[in-house]
């Protein structure tokens, strides 16, 4: 056989194995989609869930989901570019360094729902949060820390090393130089990086089951005061998230129409997680061409 | 290294070094200058002895072939090199050795700038690559800023092209406006020195004909040191000359002299293409 038709032979498996992917992602996709459509309506998407009756919602469960990912962004992001900076900014190439950076890799590798069990030991049971939307912030934040602040650290590295002389150069301090110059040049693929993480998080499950807990109490949506324990801001009450309340309707649904309910939470979760990526590409993409583009 | 059949042999009076010092030859007083400088990555020393003097409002232009040091040398000079490699011997600027401890460092770099072979803006608009070093530093008036953006960037004559897009990013220039857009950038914190590291290498022949006029009118208010590779360069804008060879500075003298009648062979085949 010569080189050229092997090469040939290699192109079409790669082909095959690559367009098989897309199908059986696309058809994936599609069915989930499709199955769920009937379902969605304005009412499904706003209203409590039942327990035991048909014509439930899950509107709770949607603002609890974008509740717990805006909490656990506001604790994950200024730790993970803290790190990220350190890492990629001020690190020596030292054994302390590696040991982070190992750290982060075994923290990265670890299983969901190995995560979702130490947070339920430390934060419900130590801390004694309880299951509450914190106990949940603080198990993704473990769940979404280091994927997090290696992105951030990559998107740092990519700034070329001219910029920071270009600081240094007109007498800025280091610190100045990475701050106003070195982040903002950064900021479209770390931005590109935090709404790929959202998306992670907003459709993972096995780490809230133990930690912010599978009910969703009814919610009061005139109050906003945090301290009040119908208040959809109170961070210390239970709060069953869209992934969750699907692996529970399937587990254990007793609702007649629990079939469709999960076929319409599985939609608007995969949707929203498309989301995310469409956003992603879309803010990325427009950041660099406004900051590049006259 | 080619034999240059024209160029005099050895024993025809050739110097090894050639080391005139400007204050004997100029009015101009010496603003920087180095005396036994040492620069060393690690355990390899790049500069084994750099002893040269600077006289103000003088273009100096550093030549030699890629490898003999010269940005290691100029990289010295405002310490862009700290935490790189370690130096020996004295840097003086106006006197004052600029590795002293007690020495401020964001001043010492405020007054020595430094143009970079590749341009560097920064992600941002025009105006705010100028203004960004002197907010930092506390200056605040708008109208201030705005006359310190049209003066600077007046001066490194590229204000007529940028005018009217003051708010667009920067990054949007071509290669040789951002060059521009980086001296009025160095200028606009007003330094007294301007390092420039082959700042043309990049650059096209026209952008480079703009920038070297830049240069020649920016040596009424500044002195300026500038690292090329282009003979014709240095011939065509510097007062004085340095050529360095594998860390060494060998010669250096007024610019005509060093391109009419060098004192040392090295030189000689150098400026006469027969190596580098
Ligand atoms: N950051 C660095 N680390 C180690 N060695 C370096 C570094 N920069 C330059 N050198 C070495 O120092 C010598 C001089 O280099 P350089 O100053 O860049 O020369 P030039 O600018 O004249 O081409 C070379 O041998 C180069 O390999
Ligand atoms: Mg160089």
């Amino acid at each position: 056989m010569n080189s050229k038709v092997s090469n040939q032979i290699a192109i079409a498996t790669l082909y095959v194995i690559a367009s098989t992917i897309v199908v059986i992602l696309a058809a994936l996709l599609g069915y989930i989609i499709i199955s769920g459509l009937p379902a969605l309506s304005w009412h499904f998407l706003t209203s409590p869930a039942k327990a035991f009756t048909a014509g439930g919602g899950i509107g709770i469960q949607l603002f609890n989901s974008f509740y717990l990912l805006i909490l656990t962004m506001i604790i994950s992001f200024p730790i993970a570019l803290g790190a990220g900076i350190y890492l990629n900014e001020y690190a020596k190439q030292n054994w302390l360094t590696s040991l982070v950076r190992t750290a982060i890799e075994i923290l990265s590798s670890l299983p969901s729902v190995v995560v979702g069990l130490f947070g339920f030991l430390v934060f419900v049971v130590q801390f004694g949060f309880g299951f509450s939307i914190l106990s949940g912030a603080f198990a993704l934040t473990f769940f979404n820390l280091p994927l997090l602040t290696r992105s951030i650290e990559e998107a740092l590295a990519a700034v070329p090393d001219e910029q920071r002389e270009g600081g240094l150069a007109l007498g800025l301090s280091k610190w100045e130089t990475v701050l106003h110059i070195i982040v903002p040049a950064a900021l479209p693929t770390i931005l590109t990086g935090v709404i790929l993480s959202a998306g992670r998080i907003f459709g993972e499950a096995a780490a809230l089951i133990f930690t912010a807990g599978q009910s969703a109490p009814a919610l009061n949506f005139t109050d906003w005061n945090p301290f009040n324990i119908s208040s959809p801001l109170n961070p210390m009450r239970p709060a069953e998230t869209l992934a969750v309340h699907i692996w529970k309707i399937n587990s254990e649904g007793i609702m007649p129409d629990a079939k469709a309910i999960s076929s319409g939470a599985s939609a608007v979760l995969v949707i929203s997680v498309l989301g995310f990526n469409l956003l992603a590409r879309f803010v990325g993409h427009r950041l660099f061409k406004r900051l590049t583009a006259g | 290294m080619l034999i240059n059949p024209s160029s005099p042999r050895l024993d025809d009076g050739w110097l090894e070094r050639n080391i005139v010092d400007p204050s004997l030859k100029s009015q101009q007083p010496i603003v920087l200058e180095t005396q036994q400088l040492h620069v060393y990555y690690g355990d390899n020393e790049a500069i084994h002895e750099g002893d040269l003097k600077f006289p103000e409002h003088q273009i100096s232009a550093l030549i030699g072939p890629s490898g003999s040091g010269k940005s290691t040398y100029l990289r010295s000079l405002n310490r862009m090199n700290d935490g790189i490699a370690r130096v020996s011997g004295e840097i003086l600027y106006r006197g004052v050795d600029v590795n002293r401890p007690e020495i401020d460092v964001y001043e010492m770099r405020r007054r020595i700038g430094m143009v970079f072979q590749r341009p560097n803006p920064f992600s941002k608009s025009i105006y705010d690559n100028i203004t960004f070093a002197l907010k930092r530093r506390g200056v605040t008036d708008k109208k201030e800023l705005d006359e310190v953006v049209e003066t600077s960037l007046k001066q490194a004559a590229i204000w007529d092209e940028v005018k009217d897009k003051l708010t667009k990013s920067a990054l949007a220039l071509s290669g040789g406006q951002q060059q521009r857009l980086c001296i009025a950038r160095a200028i606009a914190v007003k330094p007294d020195i301007l390092l420039l590291d082959e700042p043309a290498s990049a650059l096209d022949p026209v952008s480079t004909s703009k920038l070297e006029e830049t240069l020649l009118k920016l040596k009424e208010d500044y002195t300026i040191i500038i690292v090329t590779h282009n003979m014709q360069q240095a011939a065509r804008i510097s007062d004085y000359t340095a050529f360095f060879n594998m860390g060494r500075a060998l010669e250096y003298d007024e610019t005509s002299q060093i391109f009419t009648s060098p004192k040392v062979q090295l030189t000689n085949d150098y400026v006469a293409g027969d190596f580098g």
